[in-house]
């Protein structure tokens, strides 16, 4: 590993330049690809936390399972299939191409916002079966996990909105390539998130 | 996908070169600029927490001296003092203050890689500070909880503050984070992918080691209070019990059920322990720096005080629960933390030898940041020691929430850190202002503020040992303590307003200095690291003029055998360096050499 190497140099023994004609990162990478990644491990200590937290809090006697609403194996679906179109037009942009790209995109969008919106709908059935965000501390974690999973799925659709309308405004694909490709990251990233989130809720 | 350095990108990137005053100075994106906003907010934050102090000190020593310090106000004054000190000052100052100055100049880069980003972070953490102060003016005033801010007394009728004072809270520290945030991952990209031709990751200098280990930390330790912080807003607000279990106020049943207090706590400390660190690896690292500047001396062990801080970074998130002992835990938990805790101490004692072994036969100038840095020391290995003891769980059980453990965490994490920062303010003063400050009157400041940090809390791990416990209104009358005790209180008192009053000194100098300093040296100490080699002073918009600089060396060349002067800066090539042996040489016969 070339961060491991470096930091077992022993700078007082070598000078001149170390490395090509150009300064080199330690990643072979875009700056904004490193950032994202160190995103990604932020968002991922946040959600492994509620989880260890979820898990502490269920042991405590007061503790009602949730009956999950069938309705999120549809959402799972929308959210599967928008990471699917996010990931063709991945690899639209990756060949170079522009043919249908508007479509995968566009389409990685909607479906993305139908997931929120399915969402949506589950917190609608679980309020109108009664079951409040105080009424137990399962529902509290479902209405506060689900919700914070939908923030950062909408902060995504922040970035992809505008790539979308760089787009339609006649944007070159090599400036938008590189905020499809970390939005695509970012889109399996959220994927896995809410599969761990909902295997968890769906078990306990 | 191929990879385009930012020195290749200079035309994209089109540095935004502002006209206006307000484009200049308000909305800027110059790091720079971002630094000293950073600076002056957490500063004026600082203030706030150090008035506050003095308040609560001057009814610990002279008991209802101050008419509207009354039990309520007395714990909002320490539960604001302690987090404004730890998170808006302290963690504000090291990193979005020293962290945005030296990043980009240590690592050879013309900015942070997201300006934009940079610009945004340092107004989000004004309207966190904002939002904090805001809860000195709402009904009810600022939350008293204690800086731990442990449920489920932070949302009882009988702690101050507990419906507005702790929502503007926790709302204000989860708009920190995300300030922190987008500063942090500045730091963290800068430094791995933006730095200069030549400079590795084993040529930067301490600081930026230092800065970018605890920014990392940050990053990842931030994220347990945010969810802590949520948890418990979702408590307070729209009454779900995700901490707070079945309770009584005044007789009648709260309306919440079976949550866990402990939780709470173990998610705050999660974060808690590593923020120490957050606050101690920057002032590690600046504090290195300094030293081998004025010892004219490579730092003792470069290799081993990297290692060290990567060290001391990756256990500081195995040791929470060491702040737990009393709150109960598995026998073999309080073992295993103890283990960790104790550990811990193996590569910071590491490096307060080689800071020792760096003076140690050093050509020592006393100049100014010398006197802080050596100051730290003292403090530091003092706080250390004390952490030892209550490191061990037995020793701990009587001694915690007592005024001994506020005695070590104040060596080690109010005193230490402030004398680097002071340190380190006096030293890059001239770079960042191209003034000299008065040296007179920063010397006095060093000694009254040394001499009276000790007189404060010296006396303190001995009301420790006799059992006064922190976070009292007032003693009451004890067996155990004896009446004595409060003229060591009244004392402590009196030195504290000394020292307190004596920061003027400090402003009144950097202020004055602005103006009437004697104009400095772009290089006033001699210092090898990059951004003593700037072609302006203060740097430019841009920092290097039309090139980049190119490293050849480690940032700690001074007083290298045979080269004619005692310094060898980092962008100076091995063709230009006058030195008359090669690189390999027998360190005994050297010595003659250099002293030709
Ligand atoms: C040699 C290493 C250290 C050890 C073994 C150590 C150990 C401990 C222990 C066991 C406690 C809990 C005391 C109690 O509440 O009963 C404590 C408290 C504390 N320590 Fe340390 N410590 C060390 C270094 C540091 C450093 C470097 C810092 C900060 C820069 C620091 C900051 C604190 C703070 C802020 C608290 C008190 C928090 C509170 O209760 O309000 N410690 N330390
Ligand atoms: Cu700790």
């Amino acid at each position: 590993m070339k961060l491991f190497r470096s930091v077992t140099n022993k700078p007082w023994e070598r000078k001149g330049i170390i490395g090509g004609m150009r300064p080199e990162g330690a990643f072979n990478t875009d700056a904004e690809r490193v950032a994202l990644s160190f995103f990604l491990i932020i968002a991922s200590v946040v959600f492994s936390l509620f989880t260890v937290s979820y898990f502490i809090r269920m042991e405590l006697p007061d503790w009602q399972p949730l009956a999950e609403p069938t309705q999120l194996w549809l959402n799972t679906g929308l959210l599967v299939a928008s990471s699917v179109l996010f990931q063709w037009a991945r690899n639209i942009v990756g060949s170079g191409q522009s043919n249908n790209l508007l479509i995968a995109l566009v389409g990685a969008g909607v479906f993305a916002l139908l997931f929120i919106v399915g969402q949506l709908l589950t917190w609608q059935d679980l309020q109108a079966a009664g079951l409040y965000l105080s009424s137990n501390p399962a529902n509290a974690f479902y209405y506060l996990m689900t919700g914070l999973h939908a923030v950062h799925l909408l902060g995504g659709l922040w970035v992809w909105s505008r790539s979308t309308i760089r787009l339609l405004s006649g944007a070159e694909v090599t400036d938008i390539k590189l905020s499809i490709e970390l939005c695509a990251l970012y889109w399996h990233f959220l994927l896995l998130v809410w599969l761990v989130l909902f295997a968890l809720l769906a078990n306990t | 996908m191929a990879y385009v350095p930012l020195a290749d990108r200079d035309h994209e990137m089109e540095m935004h070169h502002p006209h206006t005053w307000i484009g200049k100075y308000v909305w800027s994106q110059d790091h720079k600029v971002i630094a000293i906003q950073y600076g002056s907010i957490a500063i004026f934050t600082g203030l706030v927490g150090l008035v506050l102090s003095l308040l609560f000190r001057l009814q610990l020593g002279f008991p209802e001296s101050v008419s509207f310090v009354d039990p309520n106000f007395y714990y909002q004054a320490i539960t604001m003092h302690g987090m404004i000190m730890v998170v808006y000052f302290l963690t504000a100052l090291f990193l979005g203050g020293f962290g945005n100055y030296l990043v980009p100049l240590m690592c050879g880069a013309r900015d942070m890689v997201f300006p934009f980003m940079n610009m945004l972070s340092v107004w989000v953490f004004l309207v966190s500070v904002i939002i904090l102060m805001a809860s000195f003016f709402v009904g009810g005033g600022p939350t008293g909880a204690g800086w731990t801010l442990y449920p489920p007394q932070t949302a009882m009728a009988g702690t101050p503050g507990h419906d507005l004072g702790i929502v503007l809270m926790l709302v204000s520290l989860a708009v920190f984070i995300v300030a922190f945030t987008m500063g942090g991952l500045n730091y963290v990209v800068t430094i791995l992918q933006y730095r200069c031709r030549g400079l590795t990751m084993m040529r930067l200098p301490l600081s930026i080691w230092g800065i970018f280990v605890a920014t990392v930390l940050g990053l990842f330790a931030f994220p347990a209070l945010l969810v802590a912080a949520i948890m418990m807003l979702f408590d307070t607000l729209l009454g779900t019990s995700f901490f707070m279990p079945a309770v009584l106020e005044s007789g009648t049943a709260l309306d919440h059920n079976g949550g866990s207090p402990i939780l709470f706590q173990h998610l705050f400390w999660f974060f808690g322990h590593p923020e120490v660190y957050i606050v101690a690896l920057p002032a590690f690292g600046l504090v290195s720096d300094v030293l081998s500047v004025h010892a004219r001396k490579n730092i003792f062990g470069y290799r081993m005080m990297v290692w060290a801080i990567i060290a001391i970074g990756g256990l500081s998130f195995i040791v929470w629960a060491h702040h737990m002992y009393v709150s109960g835990m598995n026998p073999y938990f309080g073992f295993f933390f103890a283990t960790t805790t104790l550990i811990i101490a193996v590569p910071t004692a590491l490096k307060v030898y080689n800071w020792v072994l760096t003076l140690w036969e050093g050509d020592i100038r006393m100049n100014v940041p010398m006197y802080f840095a050596i100051g730290f020391i003292f403090t530091f290995i003092h706080g250390g020691l004390t952490g030892l003891f209550l490191g061990n769980v037995v020793i701990d059980l009587p001694l915690s929430d007592t005024y001994f453990v506020i005695a070590h965490f104040h060596m080690v994490m109010g005193v230490s850190p402030i004398l680097v920062l002071f340190a380190a303010i006096y030293h890059w003063y001239p770079k960042m202002t191209g003034r000299m400050f008065h040296e007179g009157m920063a010397k006095l400041h060093f000694w009254l503020t040394f001499l009276g940090a000790y007189a404060i809390y010296l006396p303190m791990h001995y009301l420790g040992f006799l059992g006064v416990p922190r976070r009292y209104y007032a003693l009451g009358t004890t067996e155990f303590i004896p009446a004595s005790a409060q003229d060591l209180n009244a004392t402590i008192t009196i030195a504290a307003l000394i020292v307190g009053i004596s920061q003027l000194l400090f402003f009144i100098n950097i202020i004055w200095s602005l103006r009437y300093g004697k104009k400095a040296d772009p290089n006033p100490w001699g210092a090898a690291s990059l951004e003593w080699q700037t072609p302006d002073t203060p740097p430019a918009h841009g920092n290097w003029g039309d090139q980049l600089p190119t490293v050849y060396r480690w940032a700690y060349d001074y007083s290298v055998p045979g080269a004619h002067q005692d310094f060898i800066p980092q962008n100076t090539p091995e063709s230009e360096e006058p030195t008359v042996s090669d690189e390999h040489f027998d360190p005994d016969t050297e010595k003659s050499l250099a002293n030709l």
